[in-house]
């Protein structure tokens, strides 16, 4: 790594362990401390693992799509989650889908999308990735699909299963499911490696398909191992707080505006430490200063939202 | 050599290459040439391994592609395809530098910064090597690529319309470089061109396709002739020497599509300079 992205990346661990302290010990007055940063701990490393995770799921998308406005959400990698949770609370009802062990429900749930992402998205990103208005109006037409299948199992379910669904429906940075950040944060750090790992070989994916098989790169099945990674870190992000629309596209846009250098080595980092100093930042303006005024979820979105615009506006859709 | 044996292809339901049989020969520089939907590009891209073989059998040096690994084959042949556009914001030489990957996969060596050296003074680079591809204009991005599959060090170089986008001196400059490249390291160089004299000029052995057929191959002097080009094209074509190679002419005024061409004189020989 040269000296400018150890610069950014030391920057940027700089401002997340800022907004860490702030985090953890603003406010935190004589009462009971032990409780107060337990809690405060286990909300932090959750928003720091959702971050790390769409921020890299992000990146990893837009390098195997060949494009910089497509995300993962966009492609409708969340609304299947949601999809996948629909139909086991419609199949299992909701006291059978409560009894289901939340660990290995979990596992099973990031195994059923890493694999789906991979099968869809592979065929789909394998047949005109290069056909840009085609790959996104298709990714649309998917996340309507399973956003349809969901409501329409939603509509046929009694009212307790519907609120549950409507539960999972909806982003909430502020009651992440603390049950589940364990395993989800395991699976995360093994997704993280494993990226961080393939690193070299995807600086030579996003040259695109012919170059890479040119270089000996066995394009194809990299793709598909890539799509499965993005499938995981998008389940881990959607299981602990919901989906989020245009959170990853800000982050993989301002990860790459800032990267001195287009190396994995130094997208990847930058961009799990941008996702998550901004969901932390985030995070303590809204809960501490500005006492629940506001929803960071909503801010993010529209923030994300300015950023895909400014993006199609500046032509730097590729 | 590349052994192409009984290849066959189709793109759905239509035929491209009909039961091709042809052998391209080590140590020269072989041209591609034919007409649009002739099918040499599916072919030097199904020598490339771009696209799956449905039939038949390609060797190159004697390694068969449906068995030989990937990585191994990076070592024996560099593939410049149609495809130029990059979503990555890459400088000149990182781009030219991933031409070493097969080599180093991502631990560059002392050689490797000495290749890609070379790979940005052979194609005129020098200069541009920290300017972003997205800075610099649509030729100098094709050399960026060329310099990148030249870097890559192995004995095949298989380029698929390299001259795009080229003028007409860079373009000359590639075929010599090509030239120099067969004739002084002993390395081999497929590529498809459209220009006719390309092939006539630099060429070693020229390979004419029409309809996913063979039509013709051997040296220029063979393949290149009236009748051969008149039939591969459907138009006149006149065909002259020039330095002791053929000069095709085909764009004469008089030269009219779907007409023969008149009877004419030696004084309405154009004047070569």
């Amino acid at each position: 790594m040269d000296r400018a992205a150890a610069t950014l990346i030391a920057a940027l661990l700089a401002l997340l362990a800022a907004a860490s302290l702030v985090w953890m010990f603003q406010g935190i007055g004589g009462g009971n401390r032990a409780f107060i940063l337990q809690l405060r701990g286990t909300k932090l490393a959750g928003l720091v693992v959702v971050g790390a995770a769409t921020g890299i799921a992000t990146v990893l998308f837009q390098t195997v799509a060949a494009n910089r406005v497509l995300t993962p959400s966009i492609m409708g990698f969340d609304a299947l989650y949601v999809l996948l949770q629909t139909a086991m609370i419609a199949a299992l009802g909701v006291a059978g889908f409560a009894a289901l062990p939340a660990g290995a429900k979990f596992l099973a749930e990031v195994a059923a999308m890493s694999l789906l992402a991979a099968a869809l998205f592979g065929t789909l990103l394998g047949r005109g990735a290069r056909d840009i208005p085609r790959t996104i109006l298709t990714g649309v037409i998917l996340g309507v699909m399973f956003r349809s299948l969901s409501s329409f199992l939603a509509r046929v379910m009694d009212p307790n299963a519907f609120a549950t669904v409507q539960a999972a429906s909806f982003a909430s940075f502020g009651s992440l499911d603390a049950a589940l950040l364990p395993v989800a944060g395991i699976i995360a750090g093994l997704c993280v490696a494993a990226a961080l790992w393939l690193a070299p070989r995807l600086d030579v994916v996003a040259l695109g398909r012919e170059p890479a098989i040119s270089l000996g790169l066995r394009f194809d099945r990299l793709v598909l191992v890539t799509l499965g990674l993005v499938g995981m870190l998008v389940a881990v992000s959607t299981a602990l707080v919901g989906p989020v629309a245009f959170f990853g596209l800000l982050v993989a846009g301002l990860a790459h505006g800032l990267a001195p250098s287009a190396r994995h080595a130094v997208l990847l980092p930058a961009a799990a430490l941008i996702g998550a100093a901004i969901l932390v930042t985030g995070q303590a303006l809204f809960e501490r200063l500005m006492g629940q005024a506001a929803t960071l979820s909503v801010v993010v979105e529209f923030a994300g939202g300015l950023f895909f615009l400014f993006l199609l506006l500046k032509g730097r859709v590729r | 050599m590349i052994r192409i044996e009984g290849v066959t292809h189709r793109i759905g339901a239509a035929p491209i290459l009909h039961d091709i049989d042809l052998t391209l020969p080590r140590g020269k520089l072989i041209a591609l040439i034919g007409p649009n939907g002739a099918g040499k590009s599916t072919l030097l891209r199904l020598i490339a391994r771009l696209e799956p073989l449905q039939a038949g059998r390609i060797e190159i040096d004697g390694l068969d592609l449906a068995t030989t690994p990937t990585e191994r084959l990076a070592l024996t042949m560099a593939v410049m395809g149609q495809q130029t556009h990059i979503a990555s914001r890459l400088r000149v030489a990182e781009l030219v530098g991933f031409g070493r990957w097969p080599h180093h996969h991502g631990r560059p060596k002392a050689a490797d910064r000495e290749a890609v050296r070379q790979a940005l003074e052979a194609f005129g680079l020098t200069l541009l090597k920290d300017r972003f591809l997205d800075e610099i204009s649509g030729g100098q991005a094709q050399r960026a690529h060329l310099a990148m599959t030249f870097a890559q060090g192995t004995d095949w170089l298989l380029l698929d319309e390299p001259l795009n986008n080229l003028d007409m001196a860079h373009s000359r400059a590639l075929m010599a470089r090509l030239a120099d490249l067969v004739r002084g390291s002993a390395r081999s160089v497929v590529t498809v061109v459209h220009e006719v004299n390309y092939a006539a000029a630099w060429a070693d052995h020229v390979v004419a396709m029409k309809g996913g057929r063979v039509v013709a191959e051997g040296p220029p002097e063979t393949v290149l002739t009236e009748p051969v080009l008149s039939a591969l094209y459907d138009t006149p074509v006149e065909v002259m020497r020039h330095d002791d190679r053929p000069l095709v002419l085909h764009h004469h005024w008089h030269d009219q599509l779907g007409t023969p061409l008149p009877v004419r004189t030696d004084t309405d020989r154009p004047t070569l300079h």
